[in-house]
């Protein structure tokens, strides 16, 4: 087999092999069309990337460092592990990085309203605090379950001035809140612009979203180089949608001796069914407008996902990330609830850095890998996000009140 | 000919306009379901359309959605869907039936196997809302080698180029989607319709189906006056709601909202 050419995916269809694409109604087809268009222009427009290189590093913080967490690599014995700071952007994730573009986007194309879909509520947050900036009305669409379990960021959202629509079809999660925003989407598309969270979506949201979070890989590539005169020999990030994942990966896909590992939510563990591991426990599927590894029935219906990170919580995930699966670039892996929960602790104690849940599964698969790696080598994880939004989660989990 | 080509050409010849009703194939409970396509036949409905339950129903609005929730809490899969046509088909004959759903359970049911089985048990045609043209060859091939319809959307916001590409991949009927929303949705400007319907004209002899939005006798009556067929869902899918609880009265329900919609077209 010729070896994929990693830099110029998707297609000019929005294909990464056999998945992604454009599965969605046909109101929805030319807006697409036209948003492609946008993209596509004002990611060759000086103007427009000086602007959002100017907020990059002025209003998010960047570029974010990389750390070397020493004495967590000492206790934990094996290769150095190194955390790539997105915990420490503005808003506290890697998020803000694709809001920041989107929202930049939206403005140009002349739209001024902001719809998002959030799981977590860190997408949403961003996307609120985007809006808020640009003086766009925003409206973020929520699943109940995750509005209950995420209050402090539901009323960050409404502090910035969003309007958080919480939605109680389905599994009122982060999947239910996708199709809510979709449904608002195609009946407002007229002065709407969609600002997706992750990279999956018709295209050509995985690959925009892709573009915008590659900020994190390119810095990351460059700041290993001057901090180790080299490049880091594996590199691990949670997976959800894989937003983060594909940030941090896709700068370095060419560089063979960069072995990858996308983690993903084992939940209550592979075997009981209760986990959000698509990548490594579900099949190929359509939904949600591309063609991907998905949770599903036998009779193709979307099953409810579990893991105790909300973030994680979603029953499908990019395309490329299908692709890089199959091509066998990228090895996908599962963390359940409670190894996460014991590496978040582990960071917490060790480095004094509160890690969000969905890191912490990065962070756990690191802790074994590098276990079995020598100390001269190195890890580089991708942190994030922060935990200041789990506490009542994690104080929950342990029957504490706060 | 086909029996969707054999039915427009019938009512072509008559000067009249198709009624197509929608109800989601389980809802409320998978037993009614073929006496419900019976009893809209009865009424003046000439062709069938029959949703297809989905747990992502992303085009559709919330009586829609709600309909396919009640359907998958028995369970009811395409392969039932198939069923049900099946059992339709033992006693009538002519009036072509056309699926509506999602992708992903033909996905999974691989698109062959799927073609196959719904030929067998009488499908016509078959409309899949988040297929677009771009992504439909396979599904096209297998569907033509049965001898069934695929049936595609255009919409308001299709352009020339685009309406051209559904004209070239349908057949059967274009359906149009009247406005830009979801199932259910409010407002019909129905001098746009007839605008957007004559630009479509000029790509395709296919019949042209008008749906969403229709919610009563006298939109269906003004449709009817532009469009070849008029499709009703949500208004009958209400009435299947609201008398969840008591299923033996949503027959006639049914039959009373169709037949005062067809009686209207055909005054109109």
């Amino acid at each position: 087999m010729e070896k994929p050419d990693y830099r110029h995916m998707p297609d000019e269809h929005g294909h990464f092999g056999p998945y992604g694409g454009l599965f969605v109604a046909e109101t929805l087809m030319e807006p697409l069309e036209e948003l492609r268009e946008a993209y596509e222009k004002y990611m060759q427009d000086e103007q427009f990337l000086t602007e959002l290189d100017a907020d990059l590093q002025h209003y998010v913080g960047r570029p974010s460092p990389i750390y070397h967490a020493e004495r967590l690599s000492r206790e934990n014995g094996g290769a150095q592990i190194y955390l790539k700071r997105e915990d420490l952007n503005h808003t506290g994730a890697h998020k803000v990085n694709n809001t920041i573009g989107q929202a930049l986007l939206a403005k140009r194309m002349g739209k001024t309203r902001i719809i998002a879909e959030t799981g977590a509520g860190q997408h949403g947050v961003a996307t609120a605090t985007v809006a808020a900036r640009l003086g766009l009305e925003c409206v973020v669409y929520m699943g109940e379950v995750d509005v209950a379990r995420q209050e402090a960021n539901v009323y960050r959202m409404r502090l910035l001035g969003a309007e958080v629509r919480s939605v109680s079809s389905g599994s009122k999660t982060l999947k239910d809140a996708l199709n809510e925003a979709m449904r608002d989407w195609v009946a407002t598309v007229d002065n709407t612009f969609y600002i997706i969270g992750t990279v999956a979506g018709p295209h050509p949201y995985p690959a925009m979203v892709r573009d915008f979070q590659t900020v994190i890989g390119r810095e990351a590539r460059q700041q290993m180089r001057q901090m180790t005169a080299d490049l880091p020999d594996a590199l691990v990030a949670c997976v959800g949608g894989g937003s983060n994942a594909i940030g941090l990966f896709h700068p370095f896909l060419e560089d063979e001796g960069v072995a990858m590992y996308g983690v993903e939510a084992a939940g209550e563990g592979l075997e009981t069914g209760h986990h959000a591991a698509p990548l490594c426990a579900g099949q190929p599927g359509v939904l949600h407008g591309n063609r991907t590894y998905l949770m599903e029935d036998r009779d193709g219906q979307i099953i409810e996902t579990h893991s105790i990170s909300a973030g994680l919580d979603y029953p499908g995930v990019g395309p490329e990330h299908a692709w890089l699966k199959d091509t066998g670039r990228v090895q996908y892996v599962a963390i359940d609830d409670d190894e996460a929960l014991a590496a978040f602790h582990t960071l917490t104690r060790t480095e004094g850095i509160i890690p969000a849940l969905e890191s912490s599964h990065a962070v756990a698969y690191a802790l074994k890998l590098a276990a079995t790696m020598k100390p001269e080598q190195k890890v580089l994880v991708n942190l994030s996000g922060r935990g200041d939004k789990d506490m009542h989660t994690v104080a929950a989990r342990e029957g504490i009140k706060l | 000919m086909s029996r969707i080509e054999k039915t427009f050409s019938r009512l072509r010849s008559e000067g009249r306009t198709a009624l197509i009703p929608f109800i989601t194939a389980g809802d409320p409970d998978p037993e009614f379901t073929v006496s419900f396509m019976h009893g809209l036949v009865s009424a003046g409905a000439n062709l069938l359309e029959l949703g297809v339950p989905f747990s992502d129903p992303m085009a559709d609005g919330p009586v829609i959605q709600r309909a396919s929730e009640r359907a998958l809490e028995h369970h009811v899969s395409l392969l039932d869907v198939l069923e049900m046509v099946r059992r339709f088909r033992e006693q009538d004959s002519h009036t072509p039936v056309v699926l509506m759903g999602y992708l992903n359970p033909v996905e999974v049911m691989g698109y062959e196997d799927f073609a196959t089985a719904a030929e067998e048990a009488g499908v016509d045609g078959v409309l899949t809302v988040d297929l677009p043209p771009e992504e439909a060859h396979d599904l096209v091939q297998a569907l033509r080698s049965h001898a069934l319809d695929p049936i595609f959307l255009a919409a308001p916001t299709s352009n020339r180029h685009r309406l051209e590409m559904i004209a070239s991949a349908a057949s059967g009927f274009i359906y149009y989607i009247s406005l830009k929303g979801v199932t259910g949705a409010a407002n019909l400007a129905v001098d746009e319709v007839a605008r957007k319907l004559d630009e479509i004209r000029e790509v395709t002899d296919l019949p042209l189906g008008v749906g969403f939005g229709i919610k009563n006798a006298e939109m269906a009556a003004t449709m009817s006056r532009i469009a070849d067929a008029v499709v009703v869902g949500s208004t009958l899918v209400s009435v299947i709601e609201e008398n969840a609880s008591e299923p033996d009265k949503i027959r006639d329900k049914l039959h009373d909202l169709v037949h005062e919609m067809r009686t209207a077209m055909d005054r109109a």
